[in-house]
């Protein structure tokens, strides 16, 4: 595994931010999938500005938690908080309420029938109701941003992965959201494109934007995150700031992970 | 021959009303037959039951017997008045709404699950994840099963014919009865004028499946 340069900010070395600054709380969080116990009594709460990077093996439900938190995941019992308003049912309330949450997704899900302009145009006009010229102009400097404003009037197929996870990045935050979460955001790509959607993601890192992350980058998780939280069997067995995480593992089945994945 | 030269008013009359008949039925279906598909995909339970309501009815009923219920039971009902030409409308539009419901349905299946989910995920309502995301994507797989549709409905006007409605179908009962012409001639004709009718339609919805084709 390749080590990302550190470039950890000034709010990483002072550790996690004062708990009263908490944007998104999770407390005693359970899902089920038909027998299958998902998410066990998960509490975990995120402070604004920070970065929690959530790694674990696959099928210990760290896709499933990132998913709860803006509600495309129902949950069973236990409440989510999101900047002090607890998520609403389905509705017009949850529909606001998602659009200040960010997502990006696996396969990046980009409006097949829409140019990449009209991609983050779209929920700028028809959720947040500014004018066409206005969201046009946020979404070309977004697409800059991340580095694909050369691509703003091609169809998301006629993209890479690489481009179409930056693009989907700039849809997220073409809604100004108080948080972003990311659900695996490099697992579908080529290992050439990893790199560009990860330094987009250390940029929004740098800029102070609160982020959850499932991925399996533990090169990200080192330099980027904040806070690592390791999840196993629906369960959240160990958070510690990464340097600890990965150089002192606490858990057993932390340990054992680790051993697995950075011993080649 | 000259049947059609002697009576061509009466074609023509039948010709336009047919016409008229199947535009008016397929803007009636489209319209309901989209809002029910919407309904059938709805988080509001009460509004799916009535979606699968509404098509296991209609679909399952011949379309003779919808007209029987629609020309008999509709003005036993209270509903007076209505000339027989827009209870026909009524009838060939609820009856093709239901199957134009289930093309849709199938197109809004054939949309991957992360389309919707990423609406959602920026704040869009379930209608504008529908009708901005989900729809447009949907009615590309939808629109050849809907040309076939519209097609059989410019078909099924001709059952108008038996409720009084001067169209196509009625030329043929009314020229049978008058100075005996060939009635194959007569038929002949008749399907012609069908055939223009159908080819149109072939044509339209071949030109609007090549036109979002190109968009992708």
């Amino acid at each position: 595994m390749s080590e990302a340069p550190v470039t950890k900010d000034a709010k990483a070395a002072e550790g996690p931010a004062p708990a009263g600054d908490a944007l998104v709380v999770l407390d005693k969080v359970n899902k089920h999938f038909g027998q299958l116990h998902v998410l066990q009594d998960i509490d975990l709460t995120i402070a604004r500005g920070e970065v929690v990077v959530v790694i674990g093996p696959s099928g210990s439900g760290k896709s499933t938690l990132c998913r709860t938190i803006n509600r495309l995941e129902t949950t069973d019992s236990g409440s989510i908080t999101i900047d002090g308003r607890p998520l609403p049912q389905e509705g017009r309330e949850l529909a606001r309420l998602r659009a200040d949450v960010g997502m990006v997704f696996q396969s990046f899900n980009l409006f097949a029938h829409k140019t990449v302009l009209d991609n983050v145009t779209l929920g700028q006009v028809k959720v947040r109701k500014k004018d066409r010229k206005t969201a046009e102009a946020t979404a070309r400097s977004l697409l800059d941003r991340v580095g694909v404003g050369a691509q703003a009037d091609k169809y998301p197929a006629q993209l890479s992965g690489g481009q179409q996870q930056r693009v989907a990045i700039a849809r997220a935050l073409a809604m100004d959201p108080k948080v972003m979460l990311f659900d695996e955001p490099t697992s579908a790509l080529d290992p050439e494109m990893i790199n560009e959607v990860l330094e987009v993601m250390q940029q929004l890192a740098r800029d102070g934007m609160t982020m959850v992350v499932v991925t399996h980058e533990m090169g990200f998780a080192r330099s980027a995150a904040n806070r690592v939280v390791f999840m196993a069997d629906g369960r959240i067995v160990e958070e510690a700031r990464p340097d600890s995480f990965f150089s002192n593992p606490r858990s057993d089945r932390a340990k054992d992970f680790l051993s697995k994945i950075l011993h080649h | 021959m000259n049947v059609l030269t002697d009576h061509f008013a009466d074609f023509r009359e039948g010709f336009l009303n047919t016409v008229e008949l199947t535009v008016l039925s397929a803007l009636l279906a489209l319209v309901l037959g989209t809002l029910i598909a919407a309904f059938r995909v709805s988080p509001v339970p009460a509004l799916r039951v009535f979606g699968t309501t509404w098509v296991t009815l209609l679909r399952n009923t011949p379309l003779v017997l919808l007209f029987l219920a629609v020309t008999l039971g509709l003005p036993a009902l209270g509903l007076k008045g209505w000339d027989t030409f827009w209870l026909a409308v009524l009838a060939l539009g609820c009856y093709t709404s239901a199957f134009i419901c289930e093309a849709i349905r199938s197109g809004i299946n054939t949309v991957p699950m992360g389309q919707a989910e990423a609406a959602r995920s920026i704040g869009m309502t379930f209608s504008q994840t529908l009708g901005q995301v989900v729809l447009p994507q949907a009615l590309r797989t939808a629109i050849p099963p809907i040309g076939s549709l519209m097609i059989a409905l410019a078909k099924n006007t001709a059952i108008a014919s038996g409720f009084n409605v001067t169209e196509l179908g009625a030329v043929q009962q009314q020229l049978n009865a008058d100075e005996g012409y060939n009635i194959y001639v007569i038929f002949l004709w008749i399907a012609i004028c069908y055939l223009i009718i159908t080819f149109v339609i072939s044509g339209l919805f071949r030109l609007l499946e090549n036109r979002m084709a190109v968009a992708r």
